[in-house]
């Protein structure tokens, strides 16, 4: 009865999001976009890290395996869709100091196909580095995850002949747009509440409490590390991708480990192991960094002259982060997920009898 | 129905089964007894497949175990509830259960089974959605049980599940036991309390130092002068 009520807002939801997104995108109706470049840019931002957290909060939050790689995966999703993705001839402007190797100097796919190139090489990373690295726990996952996404970088840093080395590529051509990144992001909260809902759900969350009494379940702890790992690193090669292509260029000192911070950032301010928590952290905390920027210019207050420091934002959130941990330490949801439910306080008639 | 000849289970240097040999029949309880350290929980860990012995063999139903998988092993019906209960701390009671019946097919029958589980503990449906690191111990015990039946183990085996209860507790969990065996279940029983173990029993084990030391009914044992000073505290 409610259920079927329920279908139907989640279905008004998405129509008035569509709404939204066409409207800011491209005008509705004659109806210019309200909002201007830089605004949607942002936008853009806060969909595609709504992705990335939940991708990080997949392996982190759900299946308690803590991985330090996403920048990693992000960065094989980004050169990827780069090299699929760029004309010949700016792909032949960008490689004046060694010329890209054949056959991929010649060729040029269609975006989407880029983007899913790019989320499955991540995968295949995924389940390379996944199967030796996740028979490891805690720290040692942490160290190693980390040891493979810096891998990653140098590879990059080296191989000049396909990824130009640390001079990076630029002229990526920008098809990311509104539809592209909410999409990505719709999809992926689609995704990860069936998953979650699901046995394999369950027996996510059975990993992350004991992973001896899961195995006596009957679970197969691997398999369900894999699968969440790899599954991960996709949503993190599209993310990577997309974000790639809004941005325009990409260089080897972009996937260092503050990105993975800033992520994780999201994932432990919204709460390990809900969904909620990751949109909104993700979309407060992506917001903040762009209002925040005036922290890291010179600023004059009255008599007061304070010069720019860069990296004062990270010191900002790395404070946010502290104070959360201290004394909020479930972050902002704690496990909790929103429901329709819960918003008209529909609640079941349980415990209030007592 | 269950087999064990000649088990030799390694942890590195450590030789903890030396070559044990016991049987499980059909609807039974089997219990284990022995000192700390003796190789109780090596025992069962190794027919759950959780260590893989040295050498030896496992046959369940005329099926090899040895070498096989735990998904596959518990497939076959085989569920332990593990030594310290172990129970998913941030899951609740009923997300427990569930997951206890991880390992089944018909998905169909599991609201059923939860209902029974229920009817031995109704303590468990009173607290149906509370998380399970938050009850009581005793309160986790039966939990844990309650998740071993829900898989419909053909042999259930119980790593001390007397473990830091109250003696009231243990009698019940004891009953229960015998409940659950009168309703045809096969029980493979861990212990450090071997008086009641032995009463419990059908037959029973005296593990000493990764051997069996002495076999027998549960009536025999209990008579047994060895069993009486060492195991019993009597003189
Ligand atoms: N993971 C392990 N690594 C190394 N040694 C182990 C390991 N697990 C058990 N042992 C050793 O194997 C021997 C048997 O251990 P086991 O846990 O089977 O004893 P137990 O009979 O269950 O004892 P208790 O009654 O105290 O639970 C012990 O000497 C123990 O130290
Ligand atoms: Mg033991």
């Amino acid at each position: 009865m409610t259920r079927k009520n329920n279908y139907l807002y989640t279905l008004m939801a998405v129509a008035a999001l569509a709404v939204v997104v066409a409207w800011a995108q491209t005008g509705l109706f004659g109806l210019l976009s309200p909002w201007d470049a830089y605004t949607v840019r942002i936008m853009n931002l806060c969909a595609i890290n709504i992705g990335l957290g939940l991708a990080l909060n997949l392996v982190n939050g759900f299946t308690g395996q803590f991985s330090l790689g996403h920048a990693g995966f992000m960065a094989i999703g980004a050169y990827t869709v780069a090299l699929l993705a760029m004309s010949p001839a700016v792909k032949q402007m960008n490689f004046f100091m060694v010329p890209l190797i054949a056959p991929f100097d010649k060729i040029q796919i269609s975006f989407w196909a880029g983007i899913l190139w790019g989320g499955l090489l991540s995968a295949f990373f995924g389940f390379l580095i996944g199967a030796p690295v996740l028979r490891l726990r805690g720290d040692y996952l942490a160290i190693a995850t980390l040891g493979f996404a810096e891998i990653i970088r140098v590879v990059i840093i080296n191989v000049k002949g396909l990824t130009n080395g640390a001079l990076g590529l630029k002229g990526i051509p920008v098809y990311t747009n509104l539809w592209w990144t909410t999409a990505y992001a719709g999809l992926t909260v689609l995704l990860m509440v069936r998953l979650i809902k699901s046995s394999y759900g369950r027996a996510l969350k059975a990993i992350r409490e004991d992973e001896i009494a899961a195995q006596a379940m009957g679970i197969d702890v691997f398999y369900h590390k894999m699968l969440a790992f790899v599954l991960a690193a996709f949503i993190a090669g599209v993310g990577g991708g997309l974000q790639a292509s809004l941005i325009g260029s990409i260089d080897p000192a972009m996937y260092k480990l503050p990105l993975t911070f800033q992520i994780l950032l999201m994932v432990v301010l919204g709460g390990m192991g809900s969904i909620t928590g990751t949109v909104i952290a993700a979309t407060i905390v992506t917001a903040l960094m762009e209002i925040l920027r005036f922290v890291e210019s010179p600023l004059t207050l009255g008599a007061i002259h304070l010069p720019g420091i860069p990296g004062m934002r990270m010191v900002v959130f790395s404070l946010l982060l502290i104070v959360v941990t201290l004394f909020y330490s479930h972050g902002l949801m704690g496990d909790k997920e929103f429901s329709w439910d819960l918003l008209f306080s529909r609640r079941t008639k349980q415990g209030v009898t007592q | 129905m269950l087999e064990i000849k000649d088990l030799h289970v390694h942890y590195g240097g450590i030789h903890a089964l030396k070559g044990i040999s016991l049987t499980v029949p059909e609807g039974k309880i089997v219990t284990l007894i022995g000192a700390n350290g003796a190789g109780k929980s090596t025992t069962l860990r190794a027919i759950c497949g959780l260590v893989k012995p040295t050498s030896g063999s496992i046959v369940f139903c005329g099926e090899n175990l040895v070498g096989e998988k735990t998904t596959t092993i518990i497939k076959k019906g085989i569920t332990m509830v593990p030594e310290g209960r172990r129970v998913f701390p941030d899951l609740t009671v009923h997300e427990n259960l569930i997951l206890g019946a991880y390992a089944r097919q018909d998905h169909q029958a599991i609201e059923e089974d939860i209902k029974q589980v229920n009817t031995l503990f109704p303590r468990l449906l009173e607290r149906r959605d509370q998380l399970a690191g938050t009850l009581s111990g005793g309160e986790q015990q039966m939990l844990a049980v309650g998740r071993a039946l829900m898989s419909r183990p053909r042999l259930l085996m119980m790593d001390e599940p007397s473990l830091g209860l109250a003696p009231v507790l243990v009698q019940d969990i004891f009953q229960i036991i015998r409940r659950i065996n009168n309703d045809g279940m096969t029980i493979l029983l861990i212990e450090q309390n071997a008086k009641a173990a032995l009463e419990l029993a059908d037959y029973g084990y005296v593990l000493e130092t990764g051997s069996v030391a002495l076999a027998g009914t549960g009536k025999d044992l209990l008579a047994d002068d060895r069993v009486r000073k060492v195991y019993l505290g009597e003189s």
